[in-house]
């Protein structure tokens, strides 16, 4: 077993307001591989992205990080400190955001920002980084790069963009990536473009990848491990074949069969009735237990412990049984 | 053969760049090129029979919300037809005009932007009824009810407002909104695209249900080639503002005959595929504002020939009820 590039226990971060804390994570666990991809999924406000953030300790105020365990490569970073954490970011931890724009600077060109990128964390003379930024861009599939340097992110259309600010995440030839929903805003020939240039890099550096997604397809062909959040915990984790083939949280169950590829076309799709609790009103116990077909009285009571963290581990009181068909 | 119930013929949309006065005398005098024409939609022929669901696909930029626009009589098209019953709906006036116009409903993509955000549910619904005097005044509240039930939202909820709801309730306010004057079309632009997977499956059974019941026909836009493939019967595929592929949808999914319609069905993701080595197809969307020559997909096209660089591929029937555009399937090259 090789020592895990990732460890995270226990994390759990809270949004403060008036009326309290609540919290956005609570109680996660992950494990990362070195040069493995796993796939975090969940809906809009399980904590998927927060969770990504509280990674790299990008919680700003009213969020705040309030305990767990973050360990990269033995290292604790929730005790690093700011100039620590900045040398780690962008070098050995890179983070891809959903929207480019939000990456990109508008007024500086292409070129500027990506030497930046290379010089804050290397001696190196900026004829180099521009070499090193035109490779990086021909790597992620872009033609004329050296011209492409000299412009600027309107020039760029969003799926270029999306691919500029991969190969600035790749620069340093990071051990691990945090990618939020990287692709989610682009059309699917664009996503599946992008899709080969990440599974390229990470076959050829050994990078390792976080994908957070709300999208089970792309997990299944891109990464090695998922983990499925909701109501900000990790409801089910394991290998990909463990999680989509062999579910045993309903609420996976649940997500597959909303997908309209699980029926045959115009058979109704199996739905999950409700919606997600918000994160001031989540009920006590098991948090899908209200959603859930397969509640106990139990579930009411008890909220269900996580089980074994690596290998396919689900929080369930009442798993769905191995074996049954979806 | 019936007669379609909803016809789109030769249907075209241009936009044209505002320009200034001072460009309109250099164009006039031929010192400036004349301003780019963008070509929403380039010549669109489109039927719809009673009863059937038409999935429209195709990705940004293609001209997919432009036909829906246009087929709801919200946008006029720039040239072209639109036939509603067999009869073009330019020479509909008064009453036959405000029938077809209540006949054909559209659902929105964006439940956040197509709700008033100063009005509260039942007058959002019961909206068209009261100003177009559809049914008596006190008949209105009861056919409102009757509407949120039929999308299956609480009755206490007729005096919120649009922001005391979830994304899923809003889209529901919007079908209910649709169906409240009882149309007989409604053409759904990405109706569920901006909703959780789990919300847009209780969505799409709804739409399913509500056809069932009310023996509507849908136009359905939208990029999600799975959701397209589950709720049509047959299904248009759309490249740069014309339709490359038409056809049953499962013939079109299982086996499609245009090379984009191909490109596009390979890149969409599946649960069911592991760890696949993907296969991207090259380049992106040409702008429309300069559309390449011949055939507009010839620069990505692995199949692209001499000819696709200079002929542009009309769309004409490969089976029965099957269309393609590209030359690959033009039987004698006349």
């Amino acid at each position: 077993m090789t020592l895990p590039l990732l460890e995270v226990r226990g994390l759990k971060t809270v949004f403060h307001d008036l009326a309290g804390a609540w919290p956005a994570v609570d109680g996660v666990d992950l494990l990362v591989h070195p040069g493995e991809i796993l796939g975090l999924v969940g809906e809009s406000g399980s904590g998927k992205s927060v969770t990504g953030f509280s990674l790299v300790q990008l919680i700003d105020p009213p969020g705040e990080v309030v305990s767990g365990d973050v360990l990269f490569k033995g290292e604790d970073l929730r005790s690093a400190s700011e100039e620590r954490l900045r040398s780690l970011r962008g070098d050995r931890i890179a983070m891809i955001f959903q929207d480019p724009l939000m990456t990109l600077n508008p007024v500086l060109s292409i070129g500027e920002q990506m030497c930046e990128a290379i010089q804050e964390h290397r001696n190196c003379s900026r004829q180099d980084a521009l070499k090193e930024a035109s490779r990086a861009l021909s790597r992620v599939g872009i033609s004329s790069p050296e011209a492409r340097l000299k412009q600027f992110p309107h020039e760029f259309s969003g799926g270029m963009r999306q691919r500029v600010a991969i190969a600035t995440a790749l620069l340093n030839e990071p051990d691990l990536i945090i990618a939020d929903e990287p692709t989610t805003a682009l059309d699917v020939t664009i996503q599946s473009q992008i899709l080969f240039e990440v599974q390229k890099l990470s076959r050829e550096t050994g990078t390792a990848v976080i994908w957070i997604t709300h999208d089970l397809a792309v997990v299944a062909e891109l990464a090695d491990r998922v983990a499925v959040m909701y109501a900000g915990r990790i409801v089910e984790t394991g290998t990909v074949d463990d999680v989509l083939d062999r579910p045993r949280h309903p609420y996976t169950v649940g997500l597959l069969g909303s997908s309209a590829a699980s029926a045959s076309p115009g058979e109704r799709l199996k739905q999950i009735n409700g919606a997600a609790p918000s994160i001031s009103a989540r009920p006590s116990g098991c948090p899908f237990r209200p959603r859930c077909e397969r509640a106990l009285a139990v579930c009411e009571q008890i909220d269900p412990s996580p089980q074994i963290l690596d290998g396919h581990g689900y929080r369930c009181h009442n798993p769905v049984p191995e074996g049954s068909a979806l | 053969m019936t007669v379609p119930f909803f016809e789109l013929r030769g249907v075209k949309k241009h936009f044209r760049s505002k320009s200034t006065f001072a460009q309109r005398l250099l164009a006039a005098t031929g010192q400036a090129p004349p301003p780019p024409v963008l070509r929403a939609v380039d010549g669109v022929d489109l039927s719809v029979m009673r009863g059937e669901v038409l999935g429209l696909v195709g990705e940004s930029g293609c001209g997919k919300s432009t036909l829906a626009r246009i087929a709801t009589g919200i946008s006029a098209a720039s040239a072209g037809d639109v036939v509603y019953d067999g009869r073009p709906v330019v020479q509909l006036r008064g009453k036959e005009r405000l029938d077809f116009l209540l006949k054909v409903q559209m659902v929105f993509q964006d439940p956040y932007a197509s709700l008033n955000p100063r009005m509260q549910v039942h007058r959002i619904v019961g909206e068209a009824l009261r100003v177009h005097r559809l049914l008596p005044k006190n008949e209105i509240d009861a056919a409102v009810d009757k509407a949120l039930t039929e999308v299956g939202l609480d009755l206490a909820y007729r005096n919120r407002y649009p922001h005391q709801f979830s994304g899923g309730q809003r889209q529901r306010i919007g079908i209910a909104r649709a169906l409240a004057v009882n149309p007989d079309f409604l053409v759904c632009d990405e109706p569920v695209s901006a909703l959780d997977v789990s919300i847009q499956a209780q969505v799409i059974n709804l739409f399913m249900d509500v056809r069932e019941r009310r023996g509507l026909t849908y136009l359905f836009v939208s990029h999600d080639l799975g959701i397209v493939r589950h709720i049509s019967d047959r299904v248009a595929i759309m490249y740069l503002g014309r339709i490359v592929e038409i056809g049953p949808a499962s013939a079109v999914f299982d086996k499609p005959a245009h090379p984009y319609s191909a490109a596009l069905i390979a890149a969409s993701p599946s649960a069911a595929r592991r760890k696949r080595d993907f296969q991207p197809l090259k380049g992106e969307l040409p702008s429309p504002l300069a559309p390449p020559t011949g055939c507009p997909f010839h620069p990505r096209c692995e199949h692209a020939m001499s000819k696709c660089r200079e002929v542009r591929p009309v769309l004409q029937e490969i089976a029965p009820g099957r269309s393609a555009a590209c030359h690959l399937h033009t039987s004698d090259n006349a």
